[in-house]
């Protein structure tokens, strides 16, 4: 161990002792003095080309096989080489214990600086944070991605690698609609669910007889036809999560497609709570990661070379270009995280009137690690801008808020600046571009025609005005219908009721899907 | 608390190759036409460099369920001048729609990079060794022997010394053979010992004689013998002959379509064997080899005698590239004159000696640059040969006269066939 007065490393070179001295001396202000609680550390030295593998199976390190993550890594490694795109400097895995991956190319300061936000502020994030609590279970993750891509293979062995494609191919085509969205009542345990998946083959296995196939059925009962309440509850209708309810009803599946519906859903799930969080996710990162190293560099454990070495690239992450900058596309949730927790903290230390108005419950509270704690702890990227974002910032930021009528012939109309009319509205916009709710379209199983032909309806509630473009939803649609084998119909209702558009999807041959 | 550091670079790389290897397969038809055009751009040297190809994303994306249009409402930063109920002027549809809204963009096309083999694979990927080649190659072949383990009999030249010598160790080890050292040492003690103990020792270096008496420092059954098997082993390398017409009626052009044809036909063989040698034979009235950039690029003039490049094939043949040992492949290409006293021997070279050598013979008649192949008049050559054709000879004649058709006239003669077609005149 070395003495805290101690350079950590000069130069640019490092070596695997150095990590080591990096990770001790991050690890000591992340608890020491932010009180930061993450789970055990891995850090894991990989090249740009592992890095390019990583990124095209979704930052993951074990993933089943599919034509798309080939795809995507033929397009990244394309523009890599290119020089059109750089590389991340790490990737991050919810997981326990946490894995970082760091390229090797990076510098010592740089390796420093993603050890201190990827190893401890996501890992610190991962951890607290209530949506990560609630929907990922990051003791499993692994196991189960293990036994996802080993069972995905062994479907292919059985089944052929066709009809398996074809059914991961339609499953990931419905995989944002294969998420739950309300906590159910017990908790998410992945380890629990690989095995139960081996016990219910197990069964499957040892049960079969050939004879009950010869034993002749009971008769149909004729006449009795549920009432659609009673219909509609038996299915669980009105369903959003797509994927579960195909899983769980859809007559014509065979047992290993369900469960290879399942797992694709549990994936989507696992994901869920990082596309809720990315600003406060980044955010939170960052700001650590500030933290630990101008605090390092306070101690003289970073020389003042690699110091700035280290704030040329932080500006960079977080530089927000403005609206009619050609760089722009959209906010930058490094800069807009980073902001708001430096903010954030101002407001605690060192409030002025305005941010006592507005923040009694924390402005001038003295204690800025703890607020940010219980930040992250308990809000999403909706409620977090929605609590905090403060005039001041807003100012900061310039913002304005812009509402598009395609009706309205004149124009596009402003509709609040950052001024004092127009704080609250421009607050709630923004924290609407980060609502789930209307990011993905609303769209629902409604019913199933069991006295008919079988159809599926959906229906897609639509919300000002956007409707869904055809081209994609007829490739989508024709997917659900291959799962689901019947028809599958899809209207397009606003929100008086009146329907807009309706689309009807016929099942392929059941050749190409079974 | 405990930090993990791992180092994964050693750990194999390309865990991404099998997916890449699922979106090739899976985008074949669109991958193959990228190639397949992107070779005609190219220059035939680089064709089989690999490299960045484009293929239309139609097919390739996958299907989400997303939104567009409706009233909008944005959160923007960097406000400079606009104040609450501004009215802003909308950006140009055809202008704006691209990247304003960052909504959906689709690229209609994607480009990405392929390596050497994969290029190659795809290139050729419909192509096979015509019938007859194939059936020649089966029988050509030749026997090697290869290393197959240990036998226990043999002749003494193969004897396997380190084998043989480890086994007897693990032998003499596990009989207890006694160690010379241990031998020496109770001789040494022989030396300083008492009376008494003497006859001890006496006895016990009695005993330790007679066991390694016994235990032989080799035994026969120690003895282990190389041990060779002979494998039938194909022919693994061809001779590929380029024949030109080099007299003063082969235009430039009509060199580049012929240069264009060999190349690829080059490619094709290279895939096929382990070792391909190429052989220019350049002639007007007389036949010379020459190099490449002689055959190509050398002045040369006279008039047009064809049965003297098969003349100095044929002996080529004869003495450096035995039918039995080399695959042999020509191709021929000219603009099909030939002096009309020339015909008849030219048949008769050809039919007697060349082809029943030859795996694969093709004649390339090249014409004049915008001429239409099929206005072409058959001359004197294409009658000929059109003639020894028809008697039953295994010729392939094609006529070019654009770079873009050398492909196709490739693909054509090459192509993957059904049992029952043939190839088509």
């Amino acid at each position: 161990m070395s003495t805290p007065n101690q350079l950590l490393f000069q130069g640019a070179d490092w070596d695997f002792h150095t990590l080591q001295r990096i990770c001790d001396a991050c690890e000591q202000v992340a608890r020491d003095e932010l009180g930061l609680d993450v789970y055990p550390n891995q850090i894991e030295v990989i090249t740009a080309e592992q890095m390019l593998d990583a990124y095209s199976s979704v930052g993951m390190p074990l993933f089943y096989k599919h034509w798309s993550f080939g795809k995507h890594f033929a397009f990244q490694e394309a523009s890599y080489r290119k020089g059109l795109m750089g590389l991340a400097y790490e990737i991050v895995i919810n997981s326990s214990p946490c894995i970082s991956y760091l390229m090797e190319e990076n510098t010592a300061t740089m390796q420093t600086l993603v050890i201190a936000h990827a190893a401890f502020g996501h890992n610190h994030f991962f951890k607290n944070n209530y949506l990560f609590k609630q929907w990922t279970d990051a003791d499993g993750i692994l196991d189960y991605l293990e036994f996802a891509k080993r069972y995905v293979t062994h479907c292919e062995e059985r089944h052929g690698r066709l009809a398996v494609e074809h059914t991961l191919d339609a499953a990931h085509a419905l995989m944002s609609h294969g998420i739950d969205r309300y906590p159910g009542k017990k908790s998410l345990d992945l380890r629990a669910e690989e095995k139960r998946a081996g016990r219910r083959r197990a069964h499957e296995e040892s049960a079969f007889n050939d004879l009950w196939r010869t034993v002749p059925g009971t008769k149909v009962k004729t006449g009795a036809i549920l009432d659609v309440e009673r219909r509609r509850q038996l299915l669980g209708l009105p369903q959003e999560n797509l994927l579960y309810f195909l899983e769980k009803t859809a007559p014509r599946l065979r047992p290993w497609q369900r469960e290879i519906l399942r797992i694709v859903r549990h994936i989507a799930q696992y994901f869920y709570p990082q596309s809720q969080t990315k600003v406060m996710n980044e955010g939170t990162a960052t700001y650590v990661h500030y933290r630990i190293m101008s605090r390092l560099h306070q101690q003289g454990r970073l020389t003042d070379g690699n110091f700035l070495e280290f704030l040329q690239s932080h500006t960079n992450v977080v530089f927000q270009p403005e609206f009619d900058d050609p760089r722009y596309s959209g906010f930058n949730p490094y800069a807009l995280g980073f902001a708001m927790m430096q903010d954030i903290e101002r407001i605690v230390t060192n409030p002025e009137d305005e941010d006592r108005e507005w923040f009694p419950d924390i402005a001038g509270k003295g204690d800025a690690m703890a607020v940010l704690r219980d930040v992250w702890a308990n809000y999403r990227d909706e409620s977090f801008i929605s609590q905090f974002m403060s005039p001041h910032l807003m100012r900061q930021f310039r913002l304005f808020h812009l509402h598009d009528d395609p009706e309205d012939r004149s124009g596009i109309l402003v509709d609040a600046i950052h001024n004092e009319r127009g704080y609250r509205r421009l607050r709630r916009e923004l924290a609407r571009q980060y609502d789930v709710g209307f990011i993905d379209p609303n769209i629902e199983v409604v019913d199933v025609d069991l006295a008919g032909d079988r159809r599926l309806m959906l229906r897609h509630t639509v919300v000002k005005g956007a409707q869904l473009t055809e081209a994609d939803t007829k490739r989508v649609l024709q997917h659900l219908a291959d799962l689901w084998s019947y028809d599958v119909s899809l209207s397009e209702v606003d929100t008086a009721g009146t329907v807009l558009k309706e689309y009807v999807a016929h099942p392929r041959s059941l050749a190409a899907v079974a | 608390m405990a930090i993990h550091i791992v180092d994964r670079r050693l750990n194999p790389g390309s865990k991404s190759l099998e997916n890449r290897q699922r979106f090739l397969r899976r985008a074949k038809a669109l991958v193959q036409g990228a190639v397949k055009k992107s070779s005609q751009e190219r220059d035939i040297k680089d064709v089989l460099e690999g490299g960045e190809v484009s293929v239309p994303i139609d097919g390739m994306d996958e299907p989400r369920f997303r939104r567009e249009g409706g009233t909008r409402d944005m959160v923007l930063p960097g406000n400079k001048k606009f104040v609450e109920g501004d009215i802003l002027p909308r950006p140009n549809p055809s202008g704006g729609k691209g990247r304003g809204a960052g909504e959906g963009d689709s690229e209609d096309a994607f480009r990405f990079v392929l390596s050497r083999d994969e290029f190659v694979d795809l290139f050729l990927d419909d192509l096979e060794l015509p019938d007859l080649a194939k059936r020649k190659l089966a029988e050509v072949e030749s026997h090697g022997i290869r290393r197959a383990g240990y036998s226990t009999s043999g002749s003494p030249a193969n004897i396997s010394i380190s084998r043989t010598v480890s086994r007897a160790l693990a032998r003499r080890v596990a009989l207890r053979r006694p160690s010379p050292e241990a031998l020496a040492a109770l001789e040494a003690e022989l030396e300083t010992c008492d009376e008494a103990r003497r006859v001890e020792v006496l006895a016990e270096i009695e005993v330790l004689k007679a066991k390694i008496k016994r235990i032989p420092f080799i035994d026969p059954i120690d003895i282990r013998y190389r041990r060779f098997e002979t494998v039938p082993k194909p022919v693994a390398q061809a001779v590929m002959f380029c024949l030109m017409d080099v007299s003063g009626s082969m235009t430039e052009h009509m060199k580049d379509l012929a240069k264009r044809f060999y190349m690829l036909l080059y490619v094709f063989l290279k895939r096929r064997y382990r070792h391909v040698e190429i052989v220019f034979i350049r002639h007007t009235d007389r036949a010379e080899e020459v190099d490449e950039q002689t055959f190509f690029h050398g002045p040369a003039s006279g008039g047009t005698l064809v049965s003297s490049a098969l003349q100095a094939m044929h002996e080529i043949v004869q003495t450096r590239f035995r039918p039995a040992d080399w695959n042999i492949y020509a191709a021929q290409a000219s603009d099909g004159d030939n002096s009309y006293s020339d015909g008849e021997v030219t048949g008769q070279l050809l039919t007697d000696k060349i082809l029943p050598a030859c795996q694969f013979f093709a004649y390339l008649e090249v014409g004049q640059e915008h001429g239409l192949s099929y206005e072409m008049p058959n001359s004197a050559l294409w009658t000929l040969y059109e003639g020894l054709r028809a008697n039953g000879a295994p010729l392939s004649m094609r006529k070019v006269n654009e770079r873009s058709e050398i492909f196709p006239v490739f693909h054509d003669l090459f192509q993957r066939r059904g049992p029952q077609e043939r190839a088509a005149p």
